[in-house]
């Protein structure tokens, strides 16, 4: 078997594949939370949360209507999409004049009642999910064995993250949500609807972590508490990217999943804490994160 | 430190004096939990009682820097269960004393502190929060794997040992009242800390930074102070808990930790002086209740956030305060 500084290919392939796995589960969560960021100027706590919902959601419509993965990636986003909707329209909307952490501190009351519904139903041991028939399987590479499925939700994940930052920086539509974020009253004063605006991204913003949610399922099994610890890394993610930032987001997000995944096969017991060490050494480099603006 | 950094021009606007008496209504409500305090241990189970006066040393501490400097830290259950780990080390392995440990632990805290609080000051609002916590669970994944700490295991069987080789403290009345000291040094340092002319540039930065800054203060070394002080304390709270429970275990640096603390002083009131000692006997209450029906002590904690959040931002405390017209 060849090897790469004493590291067996197959292992060190292996654990890039799961970096980029972890990092594609990053980007979509840290986009999420940028963009609810970038116009609400809230840390939305309860990201997790609805990241866990999605995959939910994905695990009902099989039990109950029968439907599969495939409705469900535009199912789950939806229904948490709306959820959000609704919980920006009756509380957030309450708190845009008080100081931000208000909202940090909603957010996170609203992942402990979600979080503790779901478990007071499910148990915290997750719920199988199948894969579905067409990504099952896998491909040798000859120096590793890539599953179709762990394949796609890379490359789905990478367009998704892609898709979101054309429609922001290159859209008229993604122009007048950066120009709401500058300055919403003068964006309002040019006829634009800014509360909806902001009720809309609020709801995109967490249907992006409930299609994480989706494409989770097969992977880490549908569990309540999956967001849970996934939200605080992804939270470093975000200071380590910039908050706010879009392409930042994306690329701190792979990038560190793949930090952590070759943290694992050179030094494991630091593959926990190289991602918070890492946030660490860039706060005292750049306060603002890797692609912050400086405020 | 405090007082020295006065500024070289001391007009009218600059100068900071602290309120020379304490309030009146503020030494009554003193006396008033005093006596409850010390009236308490013979109606409530004690080992409870001892239980929420460390929370709500901690939730004072953590009210020094939400309510005066209007930071929120995400990331205080490092200070708590990091002093805890130092002190039923120190108890349990070295053979310290029981007030040693408990110094020992408020140091390891205090130096946590420095060295968070530094890298983590110039940040503000929602990003000090997610740093803060983030630096938290650098704590807890180091507390996971150190050999020290014992893992999922913690370090049980501490000795709580007799204080200054009289007091012993196995006489469950004997431990409470030791407790009960600890709290009130740690509740009068945080009193004396908000009503002292620190406490009042710490105000000043809260309300307007920029203007605290053009009158001669420097900001990111009044916020590292609080910092701190509020680390220090709340690694007292976590040392003496420590002892009290002989255990040191991963709850207690865990972020729900840090929730937890955040609950407490929001649900009693941020910036009052007794809101955090009375939030935290309501949620420690709370659990001690809902601790049989499991998630659903988690369903009424994220209510209560909700409720708060939404409708009740003063507190129990703080409407009482408004209330009574008087700042308690």
């Amino acid at each position: 078997m060849s090897t790469i500084f004493g590291i067996p290919t197959q292992a060190l392939f292996g654990q890039l594949l799961i970096g980029l796995i972890n990092g594609a589960f990053y980007a979509m969560l840290s986009l999420g939370l940028s963009v609810i960021f970038g116009l609400l100027n809230i840390i939305n706590f309860a990201h997790g949360a609805q990241y866990m919902m999605g995959a939910f959601v994905a695990y009902f419509a099989l039990q109950w209507a029968g439907l599969g993965y495939w409705p469900s990636l535009v199912i789950a986003p939806i229904v948490v999409g709306l959820f959000g909707v609704i919980l920006e329209r009756t509380m957030l909307k309450r708190l845009y004049h008080l100081d931000h952490l208000y909202g940090l501190l909603l957010t996170f009351g609203v992942a402990l009642v979600v979080q503790g519904l779901f478990r007071n139903e499910f148990g915290s041991s997750g719920l199988p999910y199948a894969a579905p028939r067409q990504l099952s399987g896998g491909y040798n590479l000859g120096f590793m064995f890539l599953p179709t499925y762990r394949g796609w939700v890379v490359v789905f994940s990478l367009a998704v993250c892609l898709a979101t930052w054309y429609v922001i920086e290159r859209t008229k539509l993604g122009s007048y949500l950066r120009a709401a974020t500058e300055n919403p009253t003068l964006v309002q004063a040019f006829g634009i609807n800014v509360p909806r605006m902001i009720t809309l991204t609020y709801g995109f913003g967490v249907g992006l972590a409930a299609l994480a949610g989706v494409l989770a399922a097969p992977i880490y099994q549908v569990n309540p508490l999956m967001g849970a610890d996934l939200i605080i890394v992804v939270f470093a993610v975000v200071v380590i990217g910039g908050l706010g930032s879009i392409m930042g987001s994306i690329v701190t997000g792979f990038g560190l999943g793949v930090i952590e995944g070759f943290t694992k096969v050179f030094y494991p017991e630091a593959s926990n804490t190289v991602i918070f060490v890492i946030m660490a050494l860039v706060l005292l480099v750049r306060p603002s994160g890797l692609f912050g603006r400086t405020s | 430190m405090s007082v020295t950094a006065k500024p070289a021009v001391a007009g009218p606007a600059a100068r900071v004096t602290a309120t020379p008496v304490v309030a009146g209504h503020q030494a009554a409500a003193f006396v008033v939990m005093l006596a409850v305090l010390i009236a308490a241990p013979f109606f409530v189970y004690p080992v409870f009682l001892m239980k929420a006066l460390c929370f709500a040393l901690f939730a004072c501490a953590f009210n020094l820097l939400i309510g005066y400097v209007g930071l929120l830290s995400f990331g205080h259950a490092a200070f708590l269960g990091g002093a805890g780990y130092a002190s039923a080390y120190a108890a349990k392995v070295w053979g310290f004393a029981p007030e040693l440990a408990i110094v020992f632990g408020t140091l390891v805290a205090g130096a946590l502190g420095v060295v968070i609080g530094a890298l983590t000051i110039r940040s503000r609002g929602i990003y000090f929060a997610n740093i803060t916590l983030a630096f938290a669970q650098m704590i807890f994944f180091f507390s996971l794997q150190a050999k020290f700490t014992g893992g999922e295991d913690g370090i049980q069987a501490v000795p709580r040992g007799t204080l200054l080789g009289v007091l012993d403290l196995r006489q469950t009345y004997t431990m409470y009242f030791v407790v009960l000291a600890v709290f009130l040094l740690g509740f009068l340092v945080v009193y004396r800390a908000i009503h002292s002319p620190f406490g009042q540039v710490l105000k000043a930065i809260r309300e307007n930074e920029p203007r605290a800054m053009s009158l001669g203060y420097r900001p990111e070394h009044y916020k590292l102070i609080a910092f701190v002080i509020s680390a220090t304390l709340s690694g007292t709270a976590g040392a003496t808990k420590a002892l009290v429970f002989q255990l040191a275990s991963l709850t207690d640096v865990h972020w729900t930790m840090s929730g937890e603390v955040v609950l407490m002083t929001l649900l009693g009131g941020m910036g009052t002086v007794f809101g955090p000692v009375v939030g935290a006997f309501l949620v420690i209450s709370l659990e001690h209740y809902l601790a049989q029906l499991g998630s659903w002590l988690t369903i009424v904690q994220g209510l209560i956030f909700v409720v708060c959040v939404l409708t009740f931002r003063r507190g129990v405390i703080g409407e009482l305060g408004r209330l009574l017209r008087k700042p308690l």
